[in-house]
């Protein structure tokens, strides 16, 4: 494991270690301009969404690389291709719908287009009008194709990368953390609907937050309140090798409630009977029921890849929500409900039902809204200070207790060094 | 009753649910709703695409009582209110003591430091139960025109 104590303190990061994390970091122009080019688009994989939203030869779908626009596209082989969503020419949209279907992509502004690959194939009035004007004869359209993505796809997620040097995806991963993917990305998806969270923060207070499972039973009373998930639950931290990918787990401890029981839906009936009983009890307590679908007992699975992708599970309700940086204070959140496709239509329904649980009204998600703005606000005046970063230790590794600060200790591990700070 | 005796009973309803949200009279808000009437709130382009997330999806009353228990005991949110402005209703349908129709609002939200923002746009796509002593909505459909939700949406729309 790697300690804390290499960590050199820079202009950026005057201090060493994971456990002291300098407030500037949330609102300095020049580490937003840093991590969109050492970080976005440097050597690491960023979600743009699913296979199937592009699922016939010439879909595409307007997305972004940090806050970098690209264009996702299906090739007439069926493979998948990306580019920078922006004219070589002018450097305007080249794409402006959310998703489409095109032959060809043709900038409105001049009608430069470009194929599937982002080469330039044809310049309005490359050779002038009568004679007259057009480009110089040593212009050469090979020269001036769009900046291309890698593209790599794990259980239906495509990921994108303008670094050659990045590692293959599952290497990126590591083995932990593409198990939990698939165990959450089984089959054939179905995309369930869209919306779209604007915070008022920094990008990394979000990513943060959702790495975080110290507050999730505090700041999160619904959780407690209906007794959804506390620390004391069975469950555990999965931090990867370079600190940036982790997932955080809970099950229903069965033995704890109802040893007698092992039909696997014991706890919700005695989630659900407590609820009845307690004085803040819910009127139509279907909503905590739920299905166990991947037969392992595990209710709650928030995992997160580096720099932007947050895959969660909530009993039934499974999500892709993609972190897209709008400015240092500034964070869009996309959420991308989803299903399978051969979900029955009860579990079809307890997808929805439980969606009430999650985004900008979602009962367990809400206050995730608005913390990071809490702490933006308080920004001014903190100087050289630094936030504390110690629950649960220096380091950040895996840990089966979730009193724990390790995985955003392992979102530090891995920024400082892809930032050199 | 014609289209035009309609309007007047499906306008009040709307007046009242507004004023009803906006006083943060929200313990009544269930009460407009019949018991098993359901509240969704949908953007366009979801709505368009047949897609069928909701934002909040109640599928019946205890479904909303729940939900204002929830925002008065258990979600921690900034003081906030709303302000809504609903136009004229258009009336889309009736029959069988049920009335269809549709209205488009605007929300403002007001932070508890004073500050403003537009914070939705959309319409109503509402199912009135005519046939009671009063009017009650059986289905309330929200659609936003825009999906982008600033922070967070606690209280309905």
């Amino acid at each position: 494991m790697t300690k804390a104590s290499t960590y050199k303190a820079t202009t950026f990061w005057p201090n060493d270690g994971l456990t002291e994390v300098p407030y500037s970091l949330y609102d300095d122009d020049e580490i937003y301009q840093r991590e969109r080019e050492r970080l976005f688009m440097g050597p690491t994989w960023n979600v743009l969404g699913l296979e199937c939203e592009v699922p016939n030869p010439g879909d595409y779908k307007t997305t972004f690389v940090g806050d970098v626009p690209v264009v996702l596209v299906r090739g007439k082989d069926g493979s998948l291709k990306g580019f920078e969503n922006r004219c070589a020419h002018r450097g305007a949209l080249l794409c402006l719908e959310r998703f489409g279907n095109a032959r060809a992509f043709t900038c409105v502004y001049h009608a430069w287009s470009y194929n599937e690959d982002g080469d330039l194939t044809g310049v309005a009035f490359q050779n002038g009008v009568n004679g007259e004007g057009g480009m110089p004869d040593d212009f050469k359209r090979e020269e001036h194709g769009l900046q291309r993505l890698y593209i790599a796809t794990l259980a239906g997620l495509v990921f994108g990368s303008f670094d050659a040097k990045v590692p293959p995806l599952e290497d990126y991963l590591g083995p932990d953390i593409v198990s939990r993917i698939h165990r959450v990305l089984p089959r054939p998806l179905k995309v369930l609907g869209y919306y779209t969270q604007t915070m008022r923060n920094n990008w990394k207070l979000y990513f943060e937050n959702v790495k975080d499972p110290y507050h999730a039973s505090i700041l999160h009373l619904f959780f407690t309140t209906f007794r959804l998930n506390r620390l004391s639950q069975k469950g555990g931290i999965i931090v990867d090798e370079s600190g940036g990918h982790h997932v955080s787990y809970s099950m229903l401890d069965k033995t704890a409630n109802n040893p007698k029981d092992d039909s696997g839906d014991g706890d919700y009936d005695n989630a659900k009977l407590r609820a009845d009983t307690d004085e803040f009890g819910l009127k139509a307590p279907a909503l905590l029921g739920g299905r166990d679908e991947f037969d392992d007992g595990i209710t709650l699975q928030i995992l997160t890849v580096f720099p932007g992708l947050v895959l969660q599970q909530v009993r039934n309700s499974l999500v892709v929500r993609q972190i897209v940086p709008r400015g240092v204070d500034r964070t869009d959140i996309v959420w991308t409900n989803y299903g399978f496709e051969d979900d029955d239509d009860e579990l079809a329904d307890l997808r929805l039902l439980q969606a009430n649980f999650i985004g900008p009204a979602g009962y367990i998600s809400m206050e995730d809204g608005a913390v990071g703005a809490m702490i933006q606000r308080a920004l001014p005046g903190t100087g050289g200070e630094t936030s504390v970063v110690k629950m649960g230790g220096d380091g950040a590794a895996s840990q089966e207790s979730r009193a724990t600060e390790t995985s955003i200790r392992g979102f530090w591990k891995a920024y400082r060094k892809i930032m050199d700070i | 009753m014609d289209s035009a005796a309609y309007h007047g009973v499906v306008a009040g309803l709307l007046a009242d649910y507004a004023h009803c949200i906006d006083s943060d009279d929200l313990e009544r808000w269930p009460a407009l709703f019949t018991e098993t009437a359901s509240y969704r709130i949908s953007t366009e382009f979801n709505h368009a695409r047949g897609l069928p997330i909701g934002i909040i999806d109640a599928r019946n009353r205890n479904m909303m009582e729940d939900r204002i228990t929830a925002l008065r005991k258990a979600n921690i949110y900034e003081p906030q209110r709303y302000r809504h402005i609903i136009s004229n209703p258009r009336i889309t349908g009736a029959a069988d003591g049920l009335v269809q129709a549709e209205a488009a609002f605007l929300v403002v939200r007001t932070m508890i430091d004073g500050s403003q923002d537009l914070f939705v746009s959309g319409r109503y796509l509402d199912e009135i139960d005519v046939s009671g002593s009063q009017p009650l909505f059986a289905r309330k459909l929200v659609v936003l025109d825009s999906d982008k939700i600033d922070t967070l949406l606690a209280i309905p729309l």
